[in-house]
């Protein structure tokens, strides 16, 4: 499987995930700088966190009309898988590939500390490897991840089972204690905390790691039966 | 425009100018005969600047030489943008403390986040790349509005920078005492990688070769800020708020990536930060390392404001700019590489070979001066020092030593006083995970991050108890240096070098500059005992408010390396029914101590005393038994005592402590005898350790159920949830920022 990490100006976890796929799950995986237009060549396409274009404006918004994102629209749209991690979170909601939008954590406070999530959703191409309910230990860092949308969203994201994974104890007072979510269609999740910070026991937790492991058995599936 | 308005020459001289821009009137004169001529407003303003204390360290220098500076480690010694260590498998770690205390009195936020970004760009600019950030920060206590703002934006300053621009902040340490109250100080330290064969240095070799700018464009931010740093503040200095420079954390992200992309390229030939006095000492350093000269066409130097002259260009300390010096005729290469993140390199001049620095502005020469008196030929200044009344007073005094009724509530006084007090609040604010390799996390001893692809790790640290040095400069400047090492032990690294931060006060005072002298002859033969040299560092003097002096606080930062991550070592109790030990006796000794503070309100007598012999001895031997496997946990005993040490081995842990110790007086729980550790080992490698270790002492046990109970001479004297005490030391500083008054 060949994974992209796109490199906006001012990402700064994107050697992060790039050393979570190469090492942690042992798959192909480039850097896509932010001009590149043609992702064909990818299975799945990583937005990273960081401070894309020093997060100025609003966290996410200047790179979501970057030209690599119009390419990131289509691939999303031919059911392919795109991860957003954290800013990368924040550029999918700029981008309107996700619902809802990101406000200033309910502290007015920079954020990092190891948290407790809860899978809410293991049928997702990017949980299958994580039991339901499962509670799972994921680094947060973040100052803008206080997760907001209207009811009538929140209604449907909960109906499509769409919330994939919920905060045990909320840190920055997102709604309904969202901490990631997918799209409609299941193929583009959302998440501020960080997977790629999860995948070494050295560091305290390697339970990131099965989410990438969730997208490879998944790709392989569907690959078993295409091919 | 302004250009009409700056002074001439002559009334630069007649009118004596050059004072306020912090040139005594014996050094106006030394210009003036360097040059053969009188200097003009921009020259006078150059060397004012070259020859302050922070680029010059005239009034420094005779004390810095006393400090090794070599051993078989460092690769690169003080002098270079930072100091650089061999950590084996062809790798060197690159390091340096900097100050930055001045512009974070007046513009907290800012003054603290332009300290990082410049300590970030003295890594880079020797082609490592950045992996670490430490702090070392000082204030006042947290019962004063101004100071709690101070506390609350230096902290958000170094949050805003460090986490943008994707540079872990993992570590450092917070004091907090009245003396700094007007003058904070913010200490910020950066770790760098590299491989040998990539080390870069600031120099403009080859006569011809081109000179490039690269990075944010010139502002009128920071003008003078190093003589601004080389001043005391007063109730005015609020004036001085266009002193400090502004930070753009962004552009230094890409600025970064650019100049490490650069390193790759043979085509670069030298690099150096604009950091303090800007283009001026990156121009002028460079040529007189290089033994040539530059010459500067300043109509080509990217300005962000209109009409800017010549002494602003030159002294402007806008930031995120780097000057470098390129194989003539490969210009083109340099502007491709950084293209690609968006930034500009522009060619603003050539490399001469006539050791001059030279300045065109409008098709004339504004300036022309020899680049040697401007970057080494400051005058150095031999200082008087007196010993202070109080020093020998405090060495003969009998401190009174009051009977401790309650332990238990003296344990949790000192678990909320916010130097001890746990600092949750300041590094939850940090991205202290990013580039994921941190394995030892904000609160430990020692910061510990693992080199990808390596089986190994590198731990630091910072520190400095001021308080000993306050009482006795050379026992505490001993004391901050073996305290370092310590912490690094503890991680289970063998210490490889330091890095210093000289802050004190106006050394024109003799006292101060007496204090100067011992910390520093303390320093120096701590460090050379332990082998660990000093390879680079900063020096912030001046340090004042309205007439009164900070403590002496020279900071510590140190790197040690941990040869296999199996040696990684926490400092909290691992598991129950391991035996706890104490390394090292307790004597009463309370002078400059938390508790002394507690009950006093004050710090005086005596400090711990320290025998460094002593001191290397215990380091080795513990860090032998860590690397054989025969150690579970450790952990150094410092402010507070055995008892707070004690309790910082259990608190947030699910565990609890049984502990007997003896002695005379209850006071000892919290004395502060200096080289001691507390370790818990395994009950099956006790006799192994023991062998060891000759001088522990076995006091107890870790325990199933989360108390810590501690008996002194058969009496229970303390007797606590850990849980309890863990919200108490968590809760402090919380507490204290959210309070009123």
């Amino acid at each position: 499987m060949k994974f992209a990490v796109i490199v906006f100006p001012g990402s700064n976890c994107d050697m992060d995930l790039f050393h979570a796929i190469e090492t942690g799950l042992g798959e192909e995986v480039d850097y896509v700088f932010h001009t590149e237009t043609n992702l064909e060549n990818y299975d799945a396409i990583l937005l990273p966190g960081g401070f894309s274009y020093g997060d100025y404006l609003r966290s996410g918004a200047i790179a979501s009309f970057s030209n690599v994102m119009e390419s990131v629209k289509q691939f999303a749209e031919s059911g392919k898988p795109v991860l957003g991690i954290c800013n990368g979170f924040q550029v999918l909601l700029e981008a309107g590939l996700l619902p809802g939008a990101m406000k200033r954590n309910e502290a007015l406070k920079f954020i990092c500390r190891p948290v407790e999530l809860t899978v809410e959703n293991n049928k997702s191409i990017f949980t299958t490897n994580y039991g339901l309910h499962e509670k799972i230990n994921v680094p947060i860092a973040h100052a803008e991840g206080n997760y907001e949308c209207d009811e009538e969203t929140l209604k449907d994201l909960e109906q499509n089972n769409q919330i994939v994974f919920r905060y045990v104890n909320n840190p920055n007072g997102s709604v309904s204690d969202i901490a990631g979510i997918v799209n409609e269609r299941g193929n583009v999740l959302g998440m501020m905390p960080h997977p790629e910070r999860a995948v070494d026991e050295l560091l305290g937790s390697a339970d990131g790691l099965k989410l990438f492991q969730s997208m490879l058995a998944n790709w392989r599936e569907h690959h078993a039966i295409t091919s | 425009m302004p250009l009409l308005l700056e002074p001439n020459t002559e009334e630069v001289k007649e009118k004596k100018l050059y004072r306020e821009m912090g040139l005594t009137d014996e050094e106006f004169k030394l210009v003036e005969r360097i040059l053969g001529r009188l200097p003009n407003y921009t020259e006078t303003g150059i060397f004012s600047v070259m020859w302050s204390e922070h680029c010059s360290y005239k009034k420094s220098r005779p004390l810095l030489k006393k400090f090794p500076t070599t051993g078989r480690h460092v690769l690169q010694g003080p002098g270079e943008g930072a100091g650089v260590v061999d950590i084996g498998d062809g790798q060197a770690a690159v390091f340096k403390i900097e100050s930055h205390n001045h512009p974070s009195a007046i513009e907290p936020y800012q003054g603290a986040a332009t300290g990082v970004g410049g300590i970030i760009r003295d890594v880079f600019s020797m082609g490592a790349r950045p992996v670490a950030l430490l702090n070392s920060l000082r204030f006042g206590e947290l019962d004063q509005p101004r100071t709690k703002y101070l506390f609350e934006e230096v902290v958000a300053g170094i949050a805003g920078y460090g986490n943008c621009v994707g540079v872990p902040t993992v570590g450092g340490e917070i004091q907090f005492d009245d003396c700094y109250k007007g003058n904070p100080l913010v200490n910020a330290m950066c770790v760098g990688l590299i491989d040998h064969d990539r080390l870069q240095v600031g120099q403009a070799k080859g006569i011809g070769n081109t000179v490039m700018y690269i990075g944010s464009k010139t502002g009128r931010d920071g003008i003078h800020g190093a003589t601004f740093a080389s001043e005391e503040l007063t109730d005015d200095s609020q004036e001085d708020r266009p002193a400090v420079q502004v930070g753009d954390p962004f552009m230094e992200k890409l600025l970064i990536e650019a100049c490490l992309d650069l390193v790759e390229s043979d085509a670069l030939v030298g690099i150096q930060d604009m950091g303090a006095a800007g283009l001026t000492s990156s121009a002028s350093e460079m040529a007189s390392k290089a033994g040539t000269g530059i010459e500067m066409n300043l109509d080509l130097v990217p300005q962000r404001e209109q009409d800017m002259t010549p002494y602003e260009m030159m002294l402007s300390e806008s930031q995120e700019r780097m000057l470098v010096v390129i194989e003539k005729g490969r210009e083109q290469e340099i502007k491709d590489i950084v293209s690609k993140y968006g930034i500009e390199a522009v060619e603003v001049g050539k490399v001469t070979d006539d050791k001059r620095l030279r300045l065109t502005f409008q098709n004339e020469v504004v300036g022309n001066m020899p680049v040697d008196a401007l970057a080494e030929e400051a005058p150095v200044y031999h200082l008087p020092s007196k010993e202070p009344e109080a020093f020998k007073r405090n060495q003969s005094m009998n401190l009174e030593l009051p009977e401790v009724k309650d332990a238990n509530e003296l344990l949790i006084n000192l678990l909320k006083a916010p130097t001890i007090a746990n600092k949750e609040w300041v590094y939850d604010q940090y991205d202290y995970m990013v580039q994921t390799n941190t394995v030892l996390a904000p609160g430990s001893d020692s910061a510990v991050i693992r080199i990808k692809g390596t089986n190994k790790a590198l731990a630091m640290t910072t520190d400095c108890n001021s308080r000993y040095l306050h009482l006795d400069p050379k026992t505490g400047g001993e004391i901050a240096v073996a305290e370092a090492a310590r912490n690094i032990i503890c991680s289970g690294a063998e210490p490889l070098a330091l890095t210093d931060c000289l802050n004190f006060g106006n050394p024109e005072k003799e006292e101060n500059f007496w204090m100067m002298e011992k910390a520093t002859d303390g320093m120096a033969e701590a460090a050379s005992q332990l082998s660990t040299p000093v390879i680079s560092g900063n020096v912030s003097l001046y340090n004042e408010t309205n007439g009164t002096s900070v403590y002496p606080t020279p900071v510590v930062g140190m790197v040690g390396l941990i040869h296999d991550i199996d040696h990684i070592t926490k400092q909290q109790v691992q598991r129950a029914g391991d035996l706890v030990y104490v390394i090292g006796e307790t004597t009463l000794e309370i002078g400059g101590s938390e508790v002394q503070k507690h009950l006093f309100g004050h710090y005086e007598g005596a400090t711990p005393k320290i025998d460094l012999q002593v001191e290397k001895e215990r380091q080795e031997l513990l860090l032998k038994s860590i690397q054989q496997g025969l150690v579970q946990s450790a952990h150094d005993v410092s402010e507070g005592g055995l008892a707070v040490a004690l309790a910082e081995k259990v608190m947030g842990t699910s565990y609890g402590l049984n502990v007997a110790l003896q002695g005379e007086h209850l006071l000892d729980l919290f004395s502060e005898t200096q080289s001691r550790f507390i370790v818990t080992v395994a009950k099956g490698n006790q006799e192994q350790f023991e062998q060891v270790v000759s001088d522990c002492n076995l006091v107890g046990a870790v325990t199933e159920d989360a108390k810590l109970n501690i008996k002194w001479n058969e009496q229970s004297v303390i007797n606590q949830n850990v849980d309890s005490l863990t919200d108490h030391w968590k809760g402090a500083i919380p507490c204290l920022v959210k309070s009123k008054g």
